[in-house]
């Protein structure tokens, strides 16, 4: 039986949807799992696979107790879709950093990423598609797989390749030696070996996990650093925002409260990718629309990767702005002080010890930006809090792609049931299965073929004879 | 020199060149299924000799034996036969690499094996040097085998044909500055045939491999030696045998080690060895290497090992297990004596290496069959690979092969998920190695599923099937299955409930208590409980045969880890399954990347799976290879 894929059918771009499309046998399962019905503040499960097919439904997509995003989940029951598999397609908010976690939540729950062309290659297989078509599915499957090789090659220069490498080696040294006295049980003895054994894949672990938190940095520098201005009504975060991208994108008024929604837009700051999103001021209100805009900004903080806070240099600072910095809990935080080309009621000051009171360490940055003036000073800071080891402490080591995720994800596992197959006292053949595996994954990574280095390495290693 | 006048002799259905391990499996299966088969060896008396190390068996090499004995094979039931001591080694590990090993009267093996091919329906045996194989070329250009001709001059027509040369095409034996154009321990060896198989247009190969020195017993001082027993409850190689039937009084072997004295020796003369000077050619194995080998390569190594194992009860010699050498007469003594107990040590047939010429073993389909001349097959060392083992393993399959290519039945093939015979000669048709290749148990991807202990249960259904296993056996067989299904669920559905007795029972047992009720298959998931020690809590059990009882507790205790290699199987042999069509053509293939499609067409696999394990072939080649597969299907059904 096949197993269940997911990807994201529309290509990464900043289209106003995007599609995830599951298929396979466990589509609806997968789908299940993370699509939620009801009031956002009463979601219940669903079965998917109850619905109608061919039938569209409203809801949300959770990843654990975080929601993902609102979404319209498509159901299509085999064998009338393209793959004639049972298909689950998530029509989401478009952006490419919902649309990643989204796909990301769908892989953690069941499904595997699909290869480049496979949906094709499954259409076709299950005869959906009609012959003409094999030549160019054929095409692209070598293309996709050759791209994604390149790909993977590229990103892999330096020390994240150094560090698999390191990591594969000892794997393999380990594995040697089980196998070496497997083979030869009357010259190798693996007495200790087991407990050493436990410190080891121990380390491993620990190494890399940090390779799949890196995820997080190197999407940040493939996609952008999800930056949120935040700050309460009217204190000029739409001015910085068009400061910043050097175009008049955000409307600015006089008025408190014009911005209601959302706004994002993807720019470079001295090379820096950022996605810059502005946000509805916040504070208490009663007008519906504007506090939809209000609770969508606290949202964006939660998920923000640098938190641009602003505050107003001609008001004093008041609870509103106390609120704001109580709500923000994740993420780094430059504190900035506008309009300093008007008369000064907050001073630096007074600025900084509020910002003590909420253990921001972090220095204000004051700018003008009517006058255009702190902007440099600005630039430089974001660059100094992501570049200059505020990343996770390698900053070369990131990793990527999802499919090298997912590749980490499968070793850190095989290397989970190396140690519960230590901690039951399994026999070492039994602990040799699941570090080949590890082996196997992270070989993966690599794009390398793994099939004789046990051997060449247990000879090389262990001295066999008769 | 003068022309030898031919002649035609007797037609038979199967000429086998050989009577060593492979030659008397592949001899006895064809004849055994019906085929008039003609066994050619050298001399009659070497028949299944043993001409290196005096065991059968060994880690990966005793699951090989138990297969063949499953699929209905004689070389368990002849090691059954000759055995002076036997051994399960890994014993404190999983039951997956459990092997058997035995000692044996070298001499005694040989003649039970040669009485049973003397005596084998339908075998003829044949003292003679087979010196061309014959064929011919159809009109569709397609070359079919016809018979053997022998250095004499005799053609003897044969349907089929297998080469089970071993090392004796073109061998040479060398040591020191010494060569001698023989055969191992100084018989004749096989000068013709290569010359006649590369006519025919086979690529050949030449390998290398070496054997120990002999030691006449009473020069030896076992005192300061470490004595090695062998086990007391011994475990026949043979599923047809029991325990009881075949136990005896075993005789001991012994160990002792080199030490810097000796690797001194080594080092001081290297350049006299043929290995280092470049006298051989040959290219030796990494896992069997010489004691000069082992001293270069591991410098660190301060000892090495080495295993006294005596040849048989007939003779006072003793095999140097872990010291073969090359190296010239007066360095051996020197270095032989050098070692703690060897220091009067006599040695009756020096160490030697041994070069010999084999083929390109992917020049052959899975079957064992030629992919360029149809009704050759080839088994055994000639293969390239080493060992005993491996020869019988490749011997059956060829003999089974080569009567159902007579027979005009398709030939089986034991695939990689249900057998070491299965990863053995998959690696050897489809993995280009450039050295003898010995079997290992990490060669095995699914290893937990083929154990020793399971190998009838994986491969008598196939030894019925083809026409090996008698009803008889057949009908014990299918027994023993039931025995063991009825027994799972018996205990899956025996359920304790927690009750005090019950309780204090398992304490007393050194397990927890149980809380809710719990299957007496539960029960055995603990490790710290046996079948034997839950047998109070258990008043209804029958009792079973020990081979019942220990399938039972392995199925249940490494229920999740089997599970998982069963999945596993699931998925490789969907790839397996899928055929490629003999004249596929690669060419057609534009998406295919060079590398991949000269590759392909070099080794023509058999099927995806197949494929998907020649180097240079990459998964999106497969991919390729799927869809253009499924193309070609369509048309063919729509055509």
């Amino acid at each position: 039986m096949k197993d269940t894929i997911a990807a994201i059918a529309t290509g990464l771009s900043r289209a106003g949807i995007s599609i995830i499309r599951i298929s396979g046998p466990e589509a609806a399962a997968v789908a299940s799992r993370l699509f939620r019905v009801g009031k956002k503040d009463a979601l219940r499960p669903v079965d998917v696979g109850s619905f109608d097919s061919h039938t569209v439904h409203y809801g949300f997509i959770v990843d654990g107790a975080e929601v993902i995003d609102e979404v319209m989940l498509l159901y299509l029951k085999g064998p009338r879709t393209f793959t004639t598999e049972e298909t689950v397609e998530i029509d989401c908010h478009g952006g490419i950093l919902v649309t990643k976690k989204i796909l990301s939540a769908v892989l953690k729950n069941g499904a595997r990423l699909a290869e480049p062309g496979e949906f094709t290659k499954r259409a076709f297989e299950n005869g959906r598609i009609d012959l003409s078509q094999a030549e160019a599915v054929m095409d692209l499957i070598a293309a996709g797989n050759d791209l994604a090789l390149k790909n993977s090659v590229r990103q892999l220069r330096g020390s994240l390749r150094t560090r698999i490498l390191a990591i594969r080696d000892e794997i393999l040294s380990d594995v040697a030696t089980i196998e070496a006295a497997l083979d030869q049980p009357e010259y190798y003895s693996l007495e200790g070996f087991s407990s050493k054994l436990l410190d080891t894949v121990t380390a491993q672990q620990e190494t890399i996990s940090k390779l799949i938190r890196s995820f997080d940095d190197g999407r940040m520098l493939s996609e952008g650093i999800k930056t949120v201005i935040l700050g309460k009504p009217n204190v000029g975060k739409s001015s910085l925002m068009n400061l910043l991208l050097g175009e008049d994108r955000a409307i600015v008024t006089d008025i408190a409260g014009t911005t209601r929604d959302v706004l994002s837009e993807e720019m470079r700051l001295n090379g820096i990718p950022l996605i810059l999103i502005d946000t509805a001021g916040i504070h208490e209100t009663a007008d519906p629309v504007e506090q939809i805009g209000v609770n969508r900004a606290k949202g964006q903080a939660e998920e923000a990767d640098l938190i641009l806070y602003v505050a107003d240099a001609s008001e004093p600072l008041t609870d509103e702005d106390e609120m704001i910095l109580r709500s923000v809990t994740k993420g780094k935080i430059i504190p900035i002080r506008n309009k300093t080309d008007l008369t000064v009621r907050t001073d630096e000051e007074t600025f900084r010890a509020f910002l003590t009171r909420f253990s921001i360490a972090e220095e204000p940055v004051s700018v003008s930006a009517k006058e255009g003036s702190g902007l440099t000073e600005l630039s430089e800071r974001i660059s100094e809090l992501f570049f200059k080891g505020c990343l996770e402490a390698d900053d070369e080591i990131v990793i990527t792609s999802e499919r090298q995720k997912e590749c980490l994800n499968e070793a850190y596992e095989s290397l989970s049931r190396v140690r519960e197959s230590l901690a039951s006292g399994m026999p070492e053949d039994f602990l040799s299965i699941d570090l080949m595996g590890a082996y196997g994954a992270l070989s993966r990574i690599l794009g390398e073929d793994a099939d004789e280095d046990l051997i060449n390495r247990i000879f090389s290693q262990f001295c066999l004879g008769k | 020199m003068t022309e030898i006048p031919e002649f035609t002799c007797d037609a038979y259905d199967v000429a086998v060149i050989g009577a060593g391990h492979a030659g008397c499996e592949a001899a006895l299966a064809a004849a055994r299924l019906g085929c008039e088969t003609i066994c050619f060896t050298v001399s009659t008396d070497t028949i299944a000799m043993m001409p290196c190390n005096p065991n059968i068996g060994g880690t990966s090499k005793g699951h090989l034996v138990r297969e063949v004995d499953a699929l209905g094979g004689e070389m368990g039931r002849n090691i059954d036969r000759s055995f002076i001591q036997s051994k399960m080694l890994n014993g404190s590990k999983g039951p997956a690499v459990h092997s058997l090993r035995a000692q044996a009267d070298k001499q005694r093996y040989t003649n039970s094996m040669r009485h049973i091919m003397e005596n084998t329906t339908h075998l003829t045996m044949k003292q003679a040097e087979v010196s061309e194989l014959c064929y011919e070329t159809g009109s569709d250009g397609v070359k079919k085998v016809t018979g053997v001709k022998t250095v004499s001059g005799a053609f003897y027509p044969a349907k089929a044909v297998i080469l089970a040369s071993g090392v004796y095409l073109n061998a040479r034996c060398i040591f020191g500055e010494v060569s001698t154009y023989t055969g191992p321990n100084g018989t004749p060896r096989a000068t013709h045939l290569t010359d006649s198989l590369i006519a025919a247009g086979l690529e050949m190969y030449r390998f290398k491999t070496g054997t120990p020195a002999r030691i006449d017993k009473r020069s030896i001082d076992f005192s300061v030696m470490e004595e090695q027993y062998g086990d007391e409850k011994i475990v026949p190689f043979s599923f047809t045998n029991k325990r009881e039937d075949i136990e005896r009084e075993q005789v001991p072997c012994y160990l002792t080690y080199t030490n810097e004295e000796t690797h001194k020796i080594i080092r001081a003369n290297l350049d006299r060895s043929p290995l280092f000077s470049g006298a051989i050619e040959g290219t030796g194995p990494r896992y069997c290497p010489s004691i000069e080998d082992k001293v270069v390569k591991f410098p660190d190594k301060d000892r090495h090992q080495i295993f006294l194992e005596p040849e048989g009860e007939y003779t006072n010699e003793i095999y140097l297990s872990g010291m073969s050498s090359s190296l010239p007469e007066e360095v051996q003594i020197a270095m032989y004596r050098s070692v703690r107990g060897l220091e009067n040590a006599k040695i009756v047939r020096n160490a030697y290496a041994i070069e010999y010429d084999c083929i390109n073993a992917t020049q052959l389909y899975p079957t064992l069959e030629c992919r360029k001349i149809r009704g050759f097959f080839s088994a055994g060392q000639s293969n390239g690979s080493s060992g005993y083992e491996e020869a019988a393993a490749q011997g059956i399959i060829a003999g089974i092969n080569a009567a159902r290519a007579v027979q005009g039945k398709e030939g089986i093939v034991i695939d990689r998920s249900q057998g070491y015979i299965g990863v053995l000669i998959d690696d050897l048709v489809t993995k280009e190695t450039h050295e003898p290749y010995r079997m290992m148990t990490s060669r095995a991807e699914y290893r937990l599923l083929l154990r020793q202990d399971n190998a009838d249960l994986r491969l008598t259904e196939i030894g019925h099937e083809v026409g090996l296993i008698s009803e008889e056996r057949y009908e014990k067989f299918l027994a023993k299955k039931e025995a063991i299904e009825a027994e799972l669920k018996r205990l899956s559905e025996v359920t304790l409930g927690a009750s005090a007795i019950v309780c204090e029972t398992l304490k007393n047992l050194g397990t927890a208590e149980i809380h809710t009720a719990t299957s007496l298959l539960e029960l055995l998931r603990r490790p710290e409980l046996s079948y034997e020690s839950i047998a109070v809590l258990d008043p209804g059990r029958k009792t079973l045969p020990e081979d019942v009882i220990e399938q039972v507790v392995i199925n249940i205790r490494y229920e999740g880890y089997i599970e998982r290699q069963k999945q596993q199987v699931e998925h490789f042999k969907k790839l397996e399954n899928r055929r490629i069509p003999e004249d596929f053509d690669y060419d057609a293939v534009p998406s295919l990347r060079i590398e991949a499609r000269q590759k392909l067409k070099q080794f023509r696999p058999v099927s995806l799976g197949q494929a998907s394990r020649i180097s240079g072939v990459s998964p999106a080649d497969i991919s390729v290879l799927l869809v253009m597969l499924q193309r070609t299907l369509r048309r063919d059904h729509e055509d």
